[in-house]
């Protein structure tokens, strides 16, 4: 598993075995990730991190996995301070990046931003989302979840609720979900259904995802309920998104229908979709799942710097 | 006899069998006639057998093959011709290279191709016959390349 200097674009990028790869060497970096052990091995390096677009948990967590690694951080999180604003363009801004830093971290709101940025830098960039394209490393640490709390992704049952048309979170998972053979529920609104390339993707790996919009049905004997979001940016009008937005939502008394094993993943920010009384029950996994992202980045980060644990 | 309607010629480049109606884009992509000089006929519907095509002929001119391969885009069924001395010496169809770069500009509004960036359009072949492209930079696949000529 050689990752060095390598971009991160896309999970597509990534085969099975690589992801189990960079899983595994996550779970090393757990003690890390919480302070429990020091290191220094990215000590010297510099991570830019430019992010064009707001974010909480993927800045954070990314700031937060270089400062553990004791690596240096520079960068934005707003592009007003920036020339950007003065029209600079997005390939000008990463050839100064680029010469400022060890690995560049990017977030945008437009899709394909970080592929020309990885085209434009010689150091290794990753795409922290770009627009609705892809957010490899929220990929990752949902694997990387599934993984360590219910010991496989194969013969995992997963329901995936809420916005499947324009989740781009939802996408990239049932891509990695397939790779794995899992088993897939597709729960939501009739106009929110998961896009038919991402079903055909499903089905080449294999894999022939059950769509519903039963959701106390679909998690009788699910082991892992990934909700997500229902993106009002994404309504033309208000009407249409109030009438769907309370479609789903996660309760202590829906959870009843389900094995007491089953599991709530969200990639927040969560809105209504799960009630705050779920949050201290054992089946709430949101909380854990936004901290791997933690030891997932760092992983990352390390192999691409070629510094290894 | 029937009367051709667009006359022999004696050196040059004859573009056949392109999709009726996409001559003119045809002309776009290979950037026709340019600064070139070259006498250009161009004849739309023609009717061959059942269906009908266009036609273009260059003179004292051969195009490159691979240059002409992008065309494939849009008439994935033309042939190219090398005529000399009012002999076809070389026949091939189009085929569509691996990837198309400036031709064709992205469906998504928000894909960075679009916005004021120093790069060209860029685009991954899926199929060639029916032409499918998959836009390097966002992922989109346009539905309507003809329309999307730059």
């Amino acid at each position: 598993m050689n990752f060095k200097d390598k971009d991160i674009i896309s999970i597509k990028d990534f085969s099975k075995q690589e992801i189990n790869g960079i899983i595994s060497y996550a779970k090393k970096m757990v003690p890390y990730a919480k302070g429990e052990k020091k290191t220094e091995l990215l000590k010297g390096k510099v991570m830019s991190s430019l992010f064009f677009e707001p974010s909480t948990r993927t800045r954070l967590s990314f700031e937060s996995a270089m400062n553990r690694l004791r690596g240096r951080v520079i960068g934005f999180s707003d592009p007003g301070g920036t020339s950007q604003k003065k029209g600079e363009s997005l390939a000008d801004t990463i050839r100064m990046a680029d010469s400022y830093s060890d690995v560049i971290v990017i977030r945008h709101p437009q899709e394909g931003a970080a592929r020309l940025a990885a085209e434009f830098a010689d150091a290794p960039v990753i795409n922290a989302g770009d627009g609705a394209g892809h957010h490899p490393t929220q990929c990752l640490l949902d694997l990387f979840t599934i993984h360590t709390e219910k010991k496989n992704i194969e013969k995992t049952k997963i329901v995936l609720l809420g916005d499947l048309k324009y989740g781009r979170t939802v996408h990239s998972l049932a891509y990695a979900l397939s790779l794995y053979g899992a088993e897939i529920t597709f729960v939501s609104p009739p106009s929110l259904k998961m896009p038919k390339e991402v079903i055909a993707e499903c089905q080449e790996m294999g894999v022939e995802p059950t769509q519903t919009s039963q959701l106390e049905k679909a998690i009788k004997d699910a082991d892992v309920l990934y909700a997500t979001r229902i993106q009002r940016e994404r309504f033309p009008d208000a009407e249409e998104y109030n009438r769907v937005v309370g479609s789903y939502i996660i309760t202590n008394e829906l959870l009843e229908q389900a094995p007491n094993e089953l599991i709530v993943m969200h990639p927040l920010p969560r809105i209504t979709e799960i009630d705050p009384e779920v949050d201290t029950t054992p089946h709430a996994r949101y909380f854990t799942q936004a901290f791997n992202g933690v030891p997932i980045r760092m992983a990352l980060l390390s192999l691409i710097l070629g510094e290894r644990l | 006899m029937k009367a051709l309607k667009i006359p022999l010629i004696r050196e040059g480049t004859v573009i056949d069998h392109i999709t009726a109606g996409q001559a003119v884009n045809v002309l776009r992509i290979l950037g026709i006639p340019g600064t070139q000089s070259s006498t250009v006929s161009v004849a739309m519907n023609v009717k061959s057998r059942l269906v009908k095509k266009d036609i273009v002929k260059v003179e004292n001119r051969e195009l490159d093959p691979h240059e002409v391969n992008k065309i494939a885009l849009i008439a994935p069924k033309a042939t190219i011709n090398i005529i000399r001395d009012y002999k076809v010496v070389e026949k091939h169809k189009v085929k569509l290279p691996k990837e198309v770069v400036g031709i064709v500009r992205c469906s998504n509004p928000t894909c960075i191709s679009n916005a004021r960036e120093p790069v060209k359009s860029r685009f991954t072949v899926i199929t060639a016959d029916p032409p499918r492209v998959k836009c390097y930079y966002c992922e989109r696949e346009p539905e309507d390349i003809a329309d999307r000529i730059i």
